[in-house]
């Protein structure tokens, strides 16, 4: 197995296609110009003896080149986070020399005379791919083949580097996506970050289904709607701060007026119901998609598809209203389970860590081995729970849970409690060490209209237990997020024990 | 006959059919394409395609047997059909997954 096979398949269904578009360099590339793109630097990349391929940029032409050019040539693909300060690239340099590395224009001369790596602008290598005349060996079909290589957005010491190889990646394009699925028509705009999983995903699931991608290399929300409306995008992936940025764009509106886009999916982090629901208020013709996955997943594990979108908006029973916030159902290649601290499995409702097992699944990181058991299950320390239906809704982290007295309950419940409140925006529930009770309730909260502690703590303590009312709450400008939409909770922690100090 | 591993490449010997394998049974499994024993590597001999298996292979279609421990997938099209000891194989159906990225 090799992606590249995914690529060559593409090309013998839609050559003359426009593969992907960089609207902001004016930019773009066919199927049949991105497979011999790939080749050429596939070519040049075998007469280095460089082990990786590292990719420090922006969304561009030059992503997919590099990414198939790597499996072609049987190097793993490892692209890094711009966002990242200096010496934590070099660090991560550090780990995966010598190196082929490609990056914005204005970083190569700080990497001239870095050892073991090789360095080239974003324009040298598209000009490169796309103008040289190589003759590369057959890519290797092996599937334990290393294809990607992806530093994970740890929050605990040093990132660790997950490691897919190429029969993950294979076995989730081919357990997900229809090949050649997409008409002529369709484009997709890609707006998250290259180096996240979702982004290869992109990539990958686009070539396959043989959908123009339309690359946005740096998220707003208003250029996000330009595009859409200017490419006549027809399927979008956006995290959920996105999709908040978007319906706050398109605020005063009743219809977002974009009848082209066919799906709207999401993914990456706790989508409030606010606004998934306004979102479909704007967007009514729209498909939604929910998608959890992770990074040592391959991507997308469980989806909540647009039938249960609709159907749970316009229910009236609780139970299936609830299903707007939850991620949905195991793929058909997935098997999913909750298991407690001990390890066994939980019935419905019951909250534990979840479980995933399946081709896709990855579980293992450079240099730690795998941590995937020996019946293939990965524990993948997001907590949660399945209702009877068999839907899952993530709860927070296996280790966010909070020990209050001996009794432990989960930061989530809390945190939704509070975000019932009308004056509430963004709330976060943390633990903070307490000598009476090994752990204190605190929390940290946004509001958007005036409220007091003593009302917050009154409204909890109508909905659950007095155990689970805060004993503190902080009143914050907002929240630490990461880029992609996941709450820095462990920062929340840190700075709300130090105000406690 | 061959043992047949998931990621192995395998060639028609009498159309352009190339397909790869995605799941297999253990130990050896017959498969053939046109009616002949497909091949690892070279590819089209140059012989007929057996009028009783000439359907053809559709690029992208995942083919399975009746028990679907057996499944491949055409990456190159051809005028042959697929089978595995004489039985043909099925085309199988996709399940039509909402898109998710």
């Amino acid at each position: 197995m090799n992606i590249m096979m995914l690529l060559e398949m593409a090309v013998s269904g839609c050559p003359e296609r426009v593969a992907f578009v960089d609207p902001e360099m004016d930019a773009s590339i066919s199927y049949q110009e991105l497979f011999d793109s790939a080749g050429n630097i596939a070519s040049i990349l075998g007469a280095t003896d460089v082990a990786r391929f590292a990719m420090l940029d922006v969304s561009n032409i030059g992503i997919p080149i590099g990414l198939f050019a790597s499996s072609w040539a049987g190097i793993p693909y490892v692209p890094l986070n711009y966002r990242l300060t200096d010496p934590e690239i070099e660090s991560l340099l550090d780990r995966i020399t010598p190196a082929y590395l490609v990056t914005e224009p204005e970083r190569v001369a700080g990497f001239h005379d870095r050892k073991g790596v090789q360095v080239s602008s974003r324009s040298d290598f598209v000009a490169l791919a796309r103008e040289t005349e190589g003759t590369p060996d057959a890519w290797s079909m092996d599937p334990e083949d290393t294809a990607v290589l992806l530093f994970t957005s740890g929050t605990t010491g040093a990132p660790k580097a997950a490691v897919l190889r190429q029969k993950h990646l294979v076995s989730y394009i081919l357990g997900s996506v229809e090949f050649m699925g997409a008409d002529e028509e369709e484009a997709a705009l890609v707006c998250v970050p290259p180096y996240h999983i979702a982004g290869i995903a992109a990539v990958l699931s686009s070539v396959y289904s043989g959908r123009r991608v339309v690359q946005l290399a740096n998220f707003s929300a208003e250029k996000w709607v330009q595009l859409a409306r200017d490419e006549k995008i027809t399927t979008a992936f956006v995290v959920p701060t996105m999709l908040s940025r978007i319906v706050e764009e398109l605020a005063g509106a009743t219809n977002a007026d974009m009848p082209h886009l066919q799906s709207l999916s999401y993914g990456g982090g706790k989508m409030p119901l606010s606004v998934i629901q306004r979102a479909m208020e704007l967007f009514p013709g729209t498909d939604f998609t929910n998608a959890y996955g992770l990074t040592e997943t391959s991507s997308t594990i469980t989806v909540l598809g647009p039938d249960e979108h609709r159907l749970a908006s316009a229910s009236d029973e609780e139970d299936v209203q609830r299903r707007l916030v939850s991620v949905g159902v195991p793929l058909p290649g997935i098997e999913l389970e909750i298991r407690d601290e001990e390890g066994a499995v939980q019935p419905a409702g019951s909250r534990g860590e979840i479980h995933v097992r399946g081709e896709q699944v990855s579980g293992e990181y450079e240099g730690r081995g795998s941590v995937v058991d020996s019946d293939g299950w990965f524990p993948t320390r997001d907590a949660g729970f399945v209702d009877g239906e068999g839907f899952l809704f993530i709860d927070g982290r296996a280790d966010d849970v909070i020990v209050r007295g001996g009794e432990n309950m989960s930061p989530g419940e809390i945190e939704d409690a509070l975000l019932e409140h009308p004056a509430v925006s963004d709330a976060a529930v943390v633990g903070i060490p307490s000598e009476e009770w090994g752990e204190a309730v605190v929390a940290a909260i946004v509001i958007s209209d005036a409220v007091t502690t003593e009302e917050l703590q009154a409204w909890v303590k109508d909905q659950m237990r007095s155990s689970r009312v805060p004993e503190r709450l902080e009143f914050w400008d907002e929240l630490p997020y990461n880029e992609t939409g996941k709450l820095l909770r462990r920062v929340v922690k840190e700075r709300l024990a130090q105000l406690i100090d | 006959m061959a043992a047949l591993a998931a990621g192995k490449r395998l060639k028609s010997a009498v159309c352009a059919t190339e397909i790869m394998v995605i799941a297999a049974p253990d130990g050896e499994v017959e498969l053939e394409c046109g009616g002949v024993p497909m091949m690892d590597g070279e590819g089209n001999t140059g012989g007929n395609v057996d009028a009783n298996y000439a359907d053809g292979t559709a690029l992208g279609k995942r083919y399975v047997n009746e028990d679907g421990g057996l499944e491949l997938l055409c990456v190159k099209p051809g005028d042959g059909s697929l089978s595995t000891g004489g039985e043909a194989l099925k085309v199988k159906d996709a399940k039509k997954l909402p898109k998710t990225d």
